[in-house]
């Protein structure tokens, strides 16, 4: 597929000395939201930071492996119906929950990413929608454990107690201190996927997006690595699912309906796929613009499909990547005068 | 050192090539040569396990590799250049090399260190070899098509091979190119001790670096020899020069 | 299980098939010819119900005309597969499919919305025309004579336009463009132009589906997604692009579905995206598409 290079998301490698810990300093910059901020304010930022996880969990895959999931939101499902489940009807407390929706997420992927990675393309994209929308037959269905249509009410919060040994913490609304779990797990678990992004393992993968013939040829079992790239994906999705379970205080069939795997997918696309940040401030920013625009109009879907022509006519490289050119055009231009 | 026994592989019923055998010593430098649709390509596609043969043996170094995927042949020291510059092209031209060092090197499955730092200095000597240092920051896709070529060759060399086969390996380029990369691949091989099997349309260059020459004609051997021999197999000059040779 | 309960299905499902068969022909030739895997089908197929719904309506005082308002409602989404096609896919052809899908998703977004703010959410629906009011007895069971039309005009009409795309040296074209859009174009043929008119067959196909369902099934939101996702099974289990693969693959999921929910009424979701997910795993190419390994 020859590709005029200018219009693939081409983006000059960064210099490897400037290293900044972005992930410690959003932590930080998050933190104190429940002091500063309002009630509603705590309760958009637990929702970006749940979908920013989800869309970076994607991006291994549609950015780094080059991967079109369409079926993320099976694993994102999976992981918040085993949490829930398991904290509501079994009682059992969320330590322990919590890596079980990733693991069980992480399972899934596994049988479903080794169908999935023998086929590519469009087959592949098909294959991954087939798989997510059979899991949301199930959990549709499946009355006895999943509840159906009535999906896991009452999802309960998890045990917080500890967080009242912390000095400043204790004070905090139920709501505050779930936001500050949320943003520890979710910060450790994007550094996380940072460092597998950057490492060794990493480069494997952006080598297979790049030419998956030529990873071949120097050696690479490209099925084992696509495989791999899949079940820490749906992982980190099935935790980023467990969490949103208790944010809402239920997990719904409608959770894993496939328009939530387009929504994660423009989220990922709109910061720039090519950035690791990029899903993030993609999540930033729909969950914002969603939470405004839903106050004054029903139409959220016009406005989201607009939003993604603009997008793909305008704005190929989304909010980071228009940065970036910002950037960079900015740069030529005060070269010139000096 | 690489023995090809009777390869052979079809097409619905289009015969690409036929019960070809070829044995390449080590070191040696061997050309596969012939017109149009002789089948060379399809000749190295089944000796790097891109396709399967209908039949026959690749022997290296006595092992069978029919049948290998891609990834183990490699992995077994054949390696591999493409006709079409094959490399990562959104990839700096370091980081290609460098990911192929990885791979060979079995650091693939490293989750803990970061990419950037294992083997970057045999990485730039590779380059360096290859005649690309000056570039080694550039994204690989913006390259001149010539030095896309050297890149691949440099991503070939990085899996450390015994046996290096080249699919054209001068092919659209000038003649002040040619001549650099035939230098090159001969300086390369030398240092190695590499085996050479490569295909070719520029009769200059085969006969320049060749040790032995084999034709292929409609998917079958038609001549096999030392450059001089081949040249003068009259009928290698009525294939190649039409009746009246 | 008597006769007439089985032929009764039969009808039912091969009835479900044909209709299908309609719409997804347009979604396998596009995929076929321009590689481009159209979501927005879907909604075509739902404006055009909503157009006929519209036409019906205005036509009611001089006395409803359905026919004219099925044809009406194919033309004008043709029109608007006209506009989508030059106005938007064509700038994006040679990237990345990725572009190309998501385009048509951003378009079931806003068609979406656009239909919902035109004709709101209440469910419409059409007359049957007086013509074909009634049914006939076939083993037992009756079948409306609505139904038996759409079994044997649907696949006419579809048979009809693949038939016209295989003999006519446009057809050739648009075949020689899907192996080699480039070199078509060196050749001196309009590939731009092939495309679009292919869009706009595609398109109509779609419109005229949705206007003849309304005597079916109503008119409601959320009509465009349900048919998509029916049609992307059908295109998946006959092969995508084969125009014969879509309508076996209509048969068979016309089939299926219907035999299906009456063994298990529970499970009938879950069997069509098992049915589609066993399809790619064991021979993606489906039933009659050019094998991909």
């Amino acid at each position: 597929m020859s590709v005029p290079l200018t219009r693939t998301l081409v983006r000059p490698a960064a210099p490897p000395a400037r290293r900044v810990p972005w992930t410690l300093l959003i932590f930080l910059l998050l933190l104190p939201l429940p002091w500063i901020g309002s009630r509603y304010d705590v309760f958009l930022m637990n929702q970006i930071m749940i979908d920013a996880l989800f869309a970076v969990s994607l991006n291994l895959l549609l950015g780094t492996t080059g991967l079109v999931s369409f079926g993320h939101v099976a694993y994102f499902g999976v992981g918040a119906y085993v949490c829930g489940i398991l904290m509501k009807t079994c009682g059992v407390p969320f330590i322990i929950a919590f890596p079980a929706a990733g693991l069980g997420a992480a399972f899934f992927s596994l049988v479903f990413g080794y169908f999935c990675v023998r086929l590519t393309k469009i087959y592949f994209a098909m294959l991954t929608l087939a798989f997510s929308q059979i899991v949301w037959a199930v959990c549709f269905k499946w009355d006895a454990v999943t509840g159906g249509d009535q999906g896991v009410a009452d999802v309960p919060f998890p045990d917080m107690h500890w967080m009242d040994a912390v000095p400043g913490l204790g004070e905090l609304s139920q709501n505050s201190k779930f936001y500050v779990l949320t943003l520890i797990l979710v910060a450790v678990s994007i550094a996380a996927i940072g460092q597998i992004t950057r490492s060794p393992f990493g480069r494997m993968l952006t080598a297979i997006r790049d030419n998956r013939e030529r990873a071949a040829f120097i050696g690479l079992n490209v099925r084992a690595f696509e495989l791999s790239a899949f079940v820490v994906a749906g992982g980190f999705a099935g935790l980023s699912g467990a969490l949103y379970g208790i944010f809402t205080r239920g997990v719904f069939p409608d959770y894993v309906y496939w328009p939530q795997s387009a929504q994660v997918m423009i989220m990922t696309i709109l910061g720039g796929m090519n950035y690791f940040w990029g899903p993030a401030i993609g999540a930033l920013v729909l969950d914002w613009l969603n939470q405004e625009i839903t106050n004054y109009t029903q139409y959220w879907p016009f406005v989201l499909g607009s939003i993604l022509l603009v997008l793909l006519f305008a704005l190929p490289g989304g909010v980071l990547g228009g940065l970036a050119r910002l950037g960079g055009a900015l740069r030529r231009w005060t070269a010139r005068d000096a | 050192m690489l023995e090809i026994q009777n390869l052979s592989k079809s097409f619905g019923g289009f015969r690409a090539v036929s019960a070809v055998s070829l044995f390449v010593e080590t070191r040696q430098i061997v050309a596969v040569i012939g017109p149009n649709g002789a089948g060379k390509s399809t000749f190295f596609n089944l000796i790097t396990g891109h396709l399967r043969p209908d039949g026959g043996r690749v022997l290296l170094d006595g092992r069978d590799v029919i049948g290998l995927p891609p990834h183990r042949i490699c992995g077994l020291g054949i390696g591999r250049s493409f006709q079409l510059a094959n490399i990562f092209p959104r990839l700096t031209v370091l980081q290609n090399v460098q990911a192929a060092l990885l791979a060979h090197r079995g650091k693939g499955r490293d989750f803990w260190s970061r990419s950037e730092t294992p083997f970057r200095d045999d990485a730039a000597a590779l380059l360096a070899s290859v005649g690309l240092a000056a570039v080694a920051d550039e994204i690989a896709g913006t390259l001149a098509y010539g030095n896309q070529k050297q890149l691949e060759l440099g991503i070939a060399l990085a899996s450390d091979p015994k046996v290096l086969l080249l699919d054209e390996p001068t092919a659209g380029m000038s003649a002040g190119e040619t001549h650099e990369t035939i230098a090159l691949l001969q300086r390369i091989a030398v240092e190695r001790g590499l085996t050479l099997l490569f295909t070719e349309h520029d009769m200059a260059v085969v006969f320049r670096i060749a040790q032995k020459i084999a034709v292929l004609y409609q998917g079958r051997k038609l001549a096999e020899g030392a450059p001089e021999e081949v040249r003068a197999n009259p009928e290698v000059r009525r294939v190649y020069l039409g009746e009246h040779a | 299980m008597t006769v007439s309960l089985i032929a009764g299905q039969v009808l039912s499902g091969l009835t479900t098939a044909m209709f299908l068969f309609l719409i997804a022909s347009g979604l396998s030739l596009v995929f076929g010819v321009m590689r481009v895997l159209n979501f927005a089908h879907g909604s075509f197929y739902m404006i055009g119900a909503y157009l006929a719904w519209q036409v019906v309506s205005w036509l009611q005082p001089m006395g409803a005309d359905f026919w004219i308002a099925a044809l009406a409602a194919g033309a004008g989404v043709a029109v608007l597969g006209a506009i989508v096609e030059r106005l938007l896919l064509r700038h994006l052809y040679g990237l990345e499919e990725l572009y190309q899908l998501l385009l048509t998703y951003a378009l079931v977004l806003i068609l979406g919305d656009v239909a919902k703010y035109t004709w709101g959410t209440e469910q419409l629906s059409v007359h049957r025309p007086p013509i074909l009011d009634g049914g006939v007895p076939v083993l037992g069971t009756t079948l409306p004579l609505y139904n038996l039309f759409i079994m044997l005009v649907g696949p006419a009409i579809a048979i009809g336009g693949g038939l016209l795309l295989s003999r006519s040296s446009a057809g050739r074209m648009l075949r020689a463009a899907a192996q080699d859009r480039e070199m078509l174009g060196a050749l001196g043929a309009n590939v731009g132009a092939l495309y679009t008119f292919m869009f706009i067959i595609s398109s109509f196909l779609a419109g005229l589906a949705g206007a003849l369902i309304t005597p079916i099934e109503s008119v409601v939101p959320g009509m465009d997604v349900q048919i998509i996702v029916q049609a992307f099974i059908v295109v998946v289990i006959g092969g995508l692009g084969s125009f014969w693969g879509t309508f076996w693959g209509a048969v068979i999921y016309g089939l299926t579905l219907s035999f299906g929910i009456l063994a298990f009424p529970e499970f009938s979701l879950f069997s069509v995206f098992l049915l589609m997910a066993v399809v790619l795993i064991v021979r993606p190419w489906g039933l009659f598409g050019r094998p991909i390994r």
